[in-house]
């Protein structure tokens, strides 16, 4: 079958047991750490009104965080205790990856299991409990012997509820470091690799439907007083761990580990210098997906080793410059900051994914809108569509104050669908990505910064500190500089918005290779 | 009355809601070694507080109890609860153990070995006249009402106690059983020698089974004797409770010819 015959198959399953088996490892110690802490607390707050009241409204206060937010605040929150534990006991941690998703996840999974272990001991006949202490228990063989086996049914939904939601939710701890069947989510969605979207939802779903089978097999076992289904559902579990334990084991850990953003162009760009990387003999590996807040601090402690950024982004994001300077300036300047950091600007790749307002090209003409300077006159009848981070980006700030700028609408878009909507009219500009290929195919126009209001953006290569003096690696990527010119990348951004064979990040930094390298 | 008593009631009360509910309010009373004393009352007349009081289920708030010479409150809740047998309103068996679970309980949590408290519970069963292979490894649900409660009495009986304190038994059970558990835990009391208080807002089953009855109304003891004693008590409730049954009986002796089924 043609459907299956699809090399993208392929690509979805070698990368099977390790997104897998991170999954999860991530999510059955998530669930550990969750229970070992709500149930004590359950339990010790089910006779005090007070305690429980606040537990109960704690935990529904942290669900109401949505689960993307939950994560992405854990990695600040560890990053800066790791630096204070590293100045006060002299040993830091990783404040990436794992760490912060098993927190973050943790919390989230304690409300069912609180508010249903609450509930269950709540719910016992008083007549049953009078009667254990009546024939002379002691309040911790009340506990033990009567109440929590009576509760069990009541608390082993809650668990498998907890479940559910902590094997779900770890689909978003991608973006924080954590490698998850999410790394197929978030990568198909930005090459619009709908393979890999529909495959790591199914992965996830049937995960999650397997652990709760598992936990409801231990659960009837335990109301029906079978020791079989216990054991069954126990072993169940047990080999679910241990199977994705195994390849975690045998796997030999890479030297080198290329970061990526969350959008396609970043993916490219990490497979072709993990590709560099290996030619020249080295192992290396990706970790994609990675929040553009995540990344730059995973490059400075360490946990990734190189990423491609943007000088502007560098600029206006992470060292909150409000000025703007012409390109050759700030490059100089943002290499003199980042030296102060120990992080080594490795150079230019060769072109700029700067933001630029686009708009369809017949449009423009009929109005006559050449430059944004044209298009101010215009805006207060038009709409505008954006990423998720653009309109609180200082650079909008700066565009609007130079140009006048007063939208009738803002819409915040997934980057991938902003062209489409723009081409078909349902917002009249964007704010795209001047190395998209998108603009070329959907007859697009870029309109002219004429009041110099965007800084410059020139892909960068960063090398961490610890990789600083690494000459194999700078010989590695050093061909890579200068090479890659924009209409090369936008044909490859192009070719890796594809549905099809092709369109792999892999595939794309192959050809990319051959069309820039020889 | 010659020997001492084995459980005394001196004075003792206990209020509810910060003192707004007298549950019971000075009430004196003594048990001797062997007697059965039902105590009789509407609800809310703190019968059952009194219970519940002697085995520290609830702390009095004044005066004295003692069982057996000492005072309650020097003793261990824990391990004074073991050896007072106490047989729940509608039985109170753990609905998730079986009925040799529920028998053996107290025995286990005094550490027995296992084998003896299997064989104790076979005996149980035999005493109390449940069908060992039939009802041993049921659980609680399965049972009906009367079975339900005898193994509530088994389990009392378990760690072989002197003292059975007893809340409405029988109260939740047709006439007919009622009346056979009556008489079946009447005839253990005799065989083994026990000390029973048994609560009741049934008069006739306390001229019935027990050998002195106690009547409470409103938190105060108002009177206590052997029927005949009651009988000849001035006070208008009481004789309002004795009413009930003299009727009754008169009434059955017009309707129902004597000698007919024997």
């Amino acid at each position: 079958m043609s459907l299956f015959s699809d090399p993208r198959w392929h690509e979805v399953l070698t990368h099977l047991p390790d997104y897998l088996g991170n999954h999860v490892r991530v999510s059955v110690t998530a669930l550990a750490l969750g229970l070992l802490v709500s149930l004590p607390l359950a339990i010790a707050s089910r006779n005090r009104p007070l305690l429980r009241g606040a537990l109960l409204g704690l935990a529904s206060i942290v669900q109401t965080v949505p689960g993307l937010a939950l994560l992405a605040l854990f990695y600040p929150l560890l990053l800066a205790l790791a630096a204070l534990t590293l100045s006060w006991f002299g040993f830091g941690f990783s404040a990436f990856g794992f760490l912060p998703a098993v927190l973050a996840l943790a919390l989230y999974s304690m409300l069912p299991v609180l508010r249903n272990t609450i509930t269950g001991l709540r719910g016992i006949d008083p007549a049953i409990l009078e009667a254990a202490q009546g024939v002379g228990m002691t309040p911790r063989q009340s506990l033990f012997t009567v109440e929590l086996p009576l509760a069990l049914p009541v608390m082993m939904a809650g668990i498998r509820t907890a479940a559910v939601w902590v094997i779900g939710t770890a689909t978003l701890s991608t973006p924080i470091g954590q490698t998850s069947l999410g790394n197929y989510i978030f990568a198909g969605l930005q090459t619009q690799n709908w393979v890999f979207v529909l495959f790591g939802c199914a992965a996830a779903a049937l995960l999650a439907l397997a652990v709760d089978q598992l936990l409801a097999l231990i659960e009837t076992g335990v109301s029906g007083r079978s020791r079989a289904r216990i054991a069954l559902g126990g072993i169940g579990i047990a080999a679910l761990v241990a199977a994705t334990l195994a390849p975690a084991m045998t796997r030999s850990p890479s030297n080198y580990i290329v970061g990526a953003k969350t959008f396609a162009e970043q993916y490219v760009l990490s497979a072709l210098m993990a590709q560099r990387l290996r030619a020249a003999g080295l192992t290396a590996s990706t970790r994609e997906g990675l929040g553009s807040n995540v990344i730059y601090d995973a490059l400075v402690t360490g946990d990734i080793d190189v990423y491609v950024d943007y000088s502007g982004t560098l600029w206006a994001n992470q060292f909150h410059h409000s000025d703007i300077k012409p390109r050759e300036e700030l490059l100089a300047e943002l290499k003199t900051i980042l030296a102060q950091r120990k992080v080594t600007l490795l150079g230019e790749l060769g072109f700029a994914n700067a933001y630029a307002l686009v708009m369809p090209r017949t449009r423009a003409e009929a109005l006559g809108i050449h430059s944004i300077s044209d298009l101010a006159g215009h805006a207060h009848d038009m709409s505008i569509a954006a990423d998720y981070e653009f309109f609180s980006r200082p650079e909008w700030a700066g565009i609007q104050k130079a140009y006048g700028l007063a939208f009738r609408a803002q819409r915040q878009m997934q980057p991938d669908f902003m062209y489409a909507a723009v081409a078909s009219g349902e917002v009249d500009i964007i704010a795209g990505y001047t190395s998209d290929g998108l603009i070329a195919k959907y007859d697009l126009v870029v309109l002219d910064d004429d009041r110099h209001a965007i800084p410059p953006y020139d892909a960068i290569v960063l090398l961490s500190p610890k990789r600083a003096d690494d000459q194999a690696l700078r010989a590695a990527l050093t061909p890579l500089l200068g090479k890659i010119d924009i209409a090369s990348m936008r044909e490859a951004n192009l070719r890796a918005a594809g549905n099809d064979a092709n369109s792999s990040p892999a595939a794309v930094a192959r050809w990319l290779w051959e069309k820039v390298g020889k | 009355m010659q020997s001492p008593p084995l459980i005394a009631f001196a004075h003792v009360g206990k209020s509810f809601d910060g003192g707004c509910v007298r549950a019971v309010n000075d009430v004196s009373l003594e048990i001797v070694e062997g007697e059965f004393l039902a105590i009789v009352g509407g609800s809310g007349s703190g019968k059952t507080t009194l219970l519940r009081l002697a085995n520290r289920l609830i702390e009095a708030d004044s005066g004295h109890i003692t069982i057996e010479g000492a005072d309650v409150r020097e003793a261990d809740p824990i391990r004074l609860r073991r050896r007072i047998g106490y047989v729940f309103q509608s039985g109170g068996l753990f609905p998730h153990m079986s009925v040799a679970d529920n028998i053996g309980i107290t025995p286990k949590l005094l550490g027995t070995a296992a084998p003896d408290i299997s064989a104790r519970v076979d005996e149980l069963l035999e005493l109390v006249r449940l069908d060992r292979a039939q009802h041993r490894d049921r659980m609680p649900h399965e049972l009906s009402g009367g079975q339900r409660q005898r193994v509530g009495v088994a389990r009392a009986l378990a760690a072989k106690p002197r003292i059975v304190l007893m809340d409405e038994p029988f109260g939740a059970l047709d006439p007919l059983t009622r009346d056979a558990l009556g008489d079946d835990f009447r005839a253990l009391h005799n065989k083994l020698g026990l000390t029973t208080v048994m609560i009741t807002h049934d008069m006739t089953e306390a001229i019935l089974l027990a050998d002195r009855i106690a009547v409470m109304r409103a938190g105060k003891l108002l009177a206590q004797g052997t029927p005949a004693e009651l009988s000849a008590s001035g006070d208008a409730y009481v004789g309002e409770l004795l009413r009930t049954p003299r009727r009754q009986a008169e009434r059955l002796n017009v309707l129902l010819p004597r000698g007919g089924a024997a």
